[in-house]
């Protein structure tokens, strides 16, 4: 698993990235009470607002971490919000997308560098 | 505004709620939690189940006294009303003993300055004085403003550097007479004074979560110990910000700075109660004109309740469209109602769209959204009121 400074994680699968939130990023926004998904075929550009993930209070945009296309979003999410707190590195994933260029994702923080980042914080 | 720069206050409260672990965050000038562990959603709950103490001590608690009491309770009453009245809506000179009114500050316009509670004491000799509460981030202007009109018949206290503690919910009865034996005979908006017992405190039956529940006006060296005492009831937890404007939010009461400002009356904010018969036949309200003419029925907007069908919440700012996509008005506070499942909002609307079930949209992040006009509060008033 990688992880981005916007607490995004990324699993890759061959080709395809699944993509979510991290445990850290769903304590911090608290109940989640929606998320907008990205159409599925979406092209991403990394930085990209790829989704919105509401909890009770505010709004906050998910950027892509990657480039790629969307191939399948967690549509179970639209009615199970709260799965991204419950298991937000692993049941509350997001999307699957098609990684274009797998070696940038490779070249993301892995657990231990996410790790002391977090501490840094 | 911005306060950025200035360092930010804090509440007699404010480290033992970082020892609770909330988390704490800037507004109306000072640290305050906006969530403890617990987290909005089950906080929430808690509240509307149980009790929930909430730090409200950001407010603006103040005291105003005439500079000569007669002696007669009738006749100071009357003067310190009459002290007040010029710069807010309310019938004040009409309050008994204990009685709290909900009423407006006023600008020359007839706009709202903010909304405020001004309450006459059940005390007897306390009879020249009235306990005044308005906004925490108006507050400075809002103090400025009624010391100005009060002097030189009365002077003015603040008292913001007490405790101002919130305990609201169906056990908030109990736990509260508990500790303030004969609180539970208060009346829904009345309020009297507990000098007796460990913690002397001004304890209102009130509150903004529409729930029953009580205010209670603390002096800072008693207000960890109450704190904690309220909190080593089982019954009750700590509740933050974020909960309290989801409370207030299903109990359909406007938030100052959001639902209301200088420009909006309060006939447009759907508090024409706030503004009185006798008031208006007197004739000497600020904005006395567009008050009277709204009255009538001349209003361009006015603030609705929206419940959000599908999607997203909507959340203040976004644009409320009719159903041929013109836009119309404007969400003024929104966000996800715990209790309901389902969002919510508050927005103003020109009145031929205001009818309950009237369908409109939402346009959040530029997609249309269907919405409802939906009567408030969106969750029924709890309030305890006795004969």
């Amino acid at each position: 698993m990688r992880f981005t400074k916007d607490h995004e994680w990324i699993e890759l699968d061959g080709d395809v990235a699944t993509v979510g939130i991290t445990a850290y990023a769903a304590e911090q926004l608290g109940d989640v009470v929606f998320v907008e998904l990205p159409t599925v075929g979406r092209t991403l550009k990394t930085g990209d607002g790829m989704a919105v993930v509401e909890s009770v209070k505010a709004a906050s945009d998910v950027y892509a971490p990657l480039d790629g296309e969307v191939a399948a979003v967690n549509d179970a999410l639209s009615s199970n919000p709260e799965t991204v707190n419950q298991s937000p590195e692993q049941d509350g994933w997001f999307a699957k997308v098609k990684v274009a260029d797998k070696a940038a994702v490779e070249a993301l923080m892995d657990r231990d560098a996410y790790e002391k980042f977090l501490g840094t914080l | 505004m911005s306060s950025s720069e200035a360092p930010l206050k804090t509440t007699p409260l404010t480290e033992t709620h970082r020892a609770l672990g909330a988390r704490m965050v800037p507004f109306a000038g000072y640290e305050m939690p906006v969530q403890f562990k617990d987290g909005v959603l089950t906080e929430h709950k808690w509240t509307r189940a149980h009790a929930g103490v909430f730090d409200v001590s950001h407010m603006g608690p103040s005291f105003i006294r005439l500079a000569k009491s007669t002696g007669d309770a009738g006749a100071d009453h009357k003067a310190i009303a009459a002290a007040i009245e010029p710069v807010i809506s309310g019938d004040i000179a009409g309050l008994k003993p204990g009685q709290i009114r909900y009423t407006i500050l006023l600008n020359e316009q007839g706009g709202m300055l903010d909304d405020l509670m001004v309450a006459r004491f059940a005390e007897p000799h306390l009879a020249d004085g009235l306990y005044i509460v308005v906004n925490g981030a108006t507050k400075d202007d809002d103090f400025a403003l009624i010391e100005k009109t009060v002097l030189p018949e009365a002077g003015f206290l603040r008292v913001d550097n007490r405790a101002l503690i919130a305990v609201q919910g169906p056990e908030a009865v109990d736990v509260v007479s508990a500790i303030f034996p004969g609180a539970e005979d208060l009346s829904f908006m009345t309020l009297r004074w507990f000098e007796q017992g460990e913690f002397p405190a001004l304890v209102a039956r009130s509150g903004y979560t529409g729930e029953d529940g009580y205010e209670i006006l603390i002096r800072a060296e008693h207000a960890v110990g109450f704190y904690q005492r309220l909190l080593a009831d089982e019954r009750v937890r700590p509740i933050g910000l974020g909960a309290r404007d989801s409370l207030r939010l299903e109990a359909g009461l406007p938030l100052y700075g959001h639902d209301a400002d200088p420009t909006v009356s309060p006939i447009e904010a759907g508090l024409k109660f706030a503004v009185p018969k006798s008031r208006r036949e007197r004739g000497d309200l600020r904005g006395q004109g567009r008050l009277i003419a709204e009255f009538g029925g001349q209003l361009s907007r006015v603030r609705v309740g929206l419940k959000v069908l599908e999607g997203a919440p909507a959340r203040e700012g976004a644009e409320i469209a009719d159903g041929a996509g013109k836009v119309i008005g404007v969400v003024t506070s929104g966000g996800f109602a715990p209790s309901l499942g389902q969002a919510i909002a508050m927005g103003f609307v020109p009145p031929e769209h205001a009818a309950v079930g009237t369908r409109l949209n939402v346009i959040v992040r530029g997609k249309a959204q269907a919405a409802e006009v939906a009567a408030m509060p969106f969750v029924p008033h709890r309030y305890v009121r006795k004969p």
